[in-house]
């Protein structure tokens, strides 16, 4: 056990437990917090892949603005502080049975599997994450230009469906 | 250091949970932090593969990272979209319970 | 290695030549040096808030045509001292009802984003806390964990007006996040680099000069991010009590007090160093803490100008906020940033020399500046003002009154 297995270790475990919580908790406020606990948790285990850029990108995105526009939304969708009642549905109990089915198997297709054994060693900064080549990757014509285009038109659909759908057209025209 | 199979391992726990929420909640909001959490494991299976490829072929690996970028893309306008939808299906009904908004009139 | 060249580094091999006199590895030495290192950034920083509150007491003082603190010491300046330690022997309130972990957990997080800003910023040639290769996107990240502070503020103090408050602040943080993401992105494209330091290295003429308006609209968001005023609406006192802290007592309060006055230096912080060249100045380099002084009389000087800002502008009506900021910054910075890239990238191609492109490059920006005022000026000419009086309401007469016969006056 070396000291980044130990720190692996206790951020997979804060991760996934809190993960655990926003599925379960009966309060959907409080799911909503977890939410940004399990992400802040992703971030770090990308720091752990010696991936700096995206560990920063993933608490911009996901904890400034998903997680903000989560809370939002759960704010905005109460009539009342307290969620009473259950907040799973009938089906929660073959739900989990499946889940758990599909993490069995996945889990054993990945212990058996020799290449998943593989020790990740740290990598020298000249393959490592290059923001540079990514940008020019992410513009050069035989890289991912098409890709990238086609994200940003779908974030601007975006942008303008949830205006759409959101903005009260007829109250504002009164 | 780490071995590949602890973060595959790692984030199929996490898709697992994340498939759960998804199935076993009622609130609209709730089952799209659970897509959320899928779309986070997603992306540690991309940089985790990313890592032993960089490591592994000895060279600088691009795809990966922009595979992981567009994810980030996409998870910003699903979470805009889906949450714009569900305020405005609130607004009509004053409701969010996805298993109760059953109508397809508007 | 002398201490007038390098002081961080000698102070750290002074600290571990130390600790191994007592015995103890280099690894653990040198994380007990990043921890103390930590420890003295946070609580010096923490202890200076002390001085700015006063400053600013002081300076608005004066703008009011008042002598602001003047008791306590000489010219006021142990006021500070005192409000703290009263706020030290204040009780702890927790509303019924409060969510308490958010409750107790956002005053925390809130001084935490602003001090973890601080870990990037290079405050001399060799003295940074760590040079982190993607410094700048690390610094917005860290500011969206303050709004998330804001939010579980307002939602765990179980109260209508700081939920409001809150609701208030997280619109304005993320309206304000897009313009200022875009205008640090001119910075990034002249410098080629993410990297506070080398932000601050490649600045041989200041970007202030170079983007004059990239600078002005990072000032403006920036001011809107602290939630200053002229963009104070979230603790608008006429209409939300006091926002999101309304429910906070005691050192709970004076926690978000504190990081507010932080966050308002460490943006002046923040200009100084991408925009106005950080530590660089005549005889900088040799002497690191010879720019270590420029850098703190730029950033009062941009704090200056901030609190006077802050004494002269009234509040922004909350529409005329979130128009500035869709209507007319983000239009405007979009277009400079297009303009940037392609003028630059000519000139640079073209060989001008650096002040050539310097001067033509202020000429631009000013030019953007001007056309995209007299457009907003048309433009509000032309739309009809709406009339926000409200109804008649019955006025109190005290002349009436005491005049009425039969009164006694």
């Amino acid at each position: 056990m070396t000291t980044l297995q130990i720190v692996f270790l206790i951020i997979a475990a804060i991760t996934l437990v809190s993960a655990c919580l926003v599925v379960m908790t009966r309060k959907i406020m409080h799911a909503a917090l977890w939410l940004v606990l399990s992400l802040m948790g992703v971030a770090m285990v990308y720091a752990t892949l010696q991936s700096g850029f995206y560990a920063v990108v993933q608490v911009l995105v996901y904890i400034g603005a998903i997680s903000t526009l989560i809370i939002f939304a759960v704010m905005m969708t109460r009539n009342v502080m307290e969620d009473v009642g259950p907040q799973s549905n009938r089906g929660w109990g073959l739900a989990l049975v499946g889940s758990l089915i599909l993490f069995a198997g996945t889990s054993a297709i990945l212990l058996t599997w020799d290449k998943a054994q593989t020790v990740l060693q740290e990598i020298p900064a000249v393959n490592g994450e290059n923001i540079q080549m990514l940008g020019l990757a992410l513009v050069d014509p035989m890289g991912f230009l098409i890709p990238f285009e086609v994200a940003s038109v779908l974030l601007l659909a975006a942008l303008v469906a949830a205006i759409f759908l959101t903005a009260d057209i007829k109250r504002s025209r009164s | 250091m780490i071995p590949l199979s602890w973060y595959l391992i790692f984030s199929a726990a996490l898709f697992c949970i994340g498939l759960y929420g998804v199935l076993s909640r009622k609130n609209s909001v709730a089952i799209l932090m659970g897509v959320e959490l899928m779309l986070n494991s997603c992306t540690i299976n991309l940089l985790a593969f990313w890592h032993y490829y960089a490591q592994v072929r000895q060279a600088p690996q691009m795809s990966p990272l922009v595979f992981a970028a567009i994810i980030f893309a996409v998870a910003a306008a699903e979470t805009a979209v889906g949450l714009a939808l569900i305020i405005s299906a609130y607004r009509k009904r004053q409701n969010i319970i996805a298993s109760d908004l059953d109508e397809l009139k508007g | 290695m002398t201490f007038w060249s390098d002081p961080d580094g000698f102070l750290a091999n002074w600290l571990i030549h130390l600790l191994a006199g007592i015995g103890i590895p280099a690894g653990v030495a040198q994380a007990i040096g990043f921890a103390l290192g930590a420890a003295i950034l946070a609580t010096g920083s923490l202890l200076f808030v002390l001085f700015l509150i006063w400053l600013e007491r002081k300076m608005i003082g004066r703008v009011q045509d008042r002598l602001g603190p003047n008791r306590l010491g000489p010219w006021g300046i142990f006021q500070s001292v005192a409000d703290m330690l009263k706020i030290f022997t204040k009780e702890y309130i927790t509303p019924s009802g409060a969510d308490k972990v958010p409750y107790n957990l956002s005053p925390i997080l809130t001084v935490a984003a602003v001090l973890m800003v601080w870990a990037v910023v290079p405050l001399a040639i060799t003295v940074y806390g760590v040079n982190l290769n993607v410094g700048l996107l690390y610094i917005i990240a860290v500011g969206s964990l303050g709004e998330m502070g804001i939010l579980m503020a307002g939602w765990g103090s179980n109260n209508k007006y700081a939920l409001l408050g809150a609701f208030r602040a997280a619109a304005q943080l993320i309206s304000y996040e897009v313009p200022m993401v875009l205008s640090l992105l001119i910075p990034v494209m002249l410098s080629g680099s993410l990297s506070m330091t080398q932000i601050v290295v490649k600045q041989d003429i200041w970007y202030v000069l170079y983007t004059p308006l990239a600078a002005l609209i990072f000032l403006i968001t920036s001011i809107a991010e602290v939630g200053r005023a002229p963009f104070d609406l979230t603790e608008a006192e006429s209409e939300l009590v006091a926002g999101f802290n309304i429910e906070y007592s005691g050192l709970k309060f004076g926690m978000f007090f504190v990081a507010d006055f932080l966050h308002s230096f460490t943006i002046s912080l923040l200009v100084a160093v991408i925009f106005l060249g950080g530590w660089r100045g005549p005889g900088a380099e040799t002497y690191p803490l010879l720019g270590f002084v420029y850098l703190v009389i730029k950033t009062s000087l941009v704090n200056s100008f901030i609190i006077i800002e802050r004494a002269s502008l009234p509040r922004f009506r909350i529409d005329q906020m979130m128009d500035f900021t869709w209507k007319v910054l983000t239009p405007v910075i979009l277009i400079l940033v297009v303009v940037t890239a392609l003028l630059e990238k000519t000139l640079v191609m073209a060989g001008a020399l650096a002040w050539v492109r310097t001067g033509i490059m202020f000429v631009v920006n000013i030019a953007i500046l001007l056309i995209a005022d007299t457009v907003v000026r048309r433009h509000l000419a032309r739309r009809p003002r709406p009339d926000v009086r409200g109804k008649e309401r019955p006025v109190a007469r005290p002349e009436n009154f005491f005049s009425q016969p039969g009164s006694g006056a």
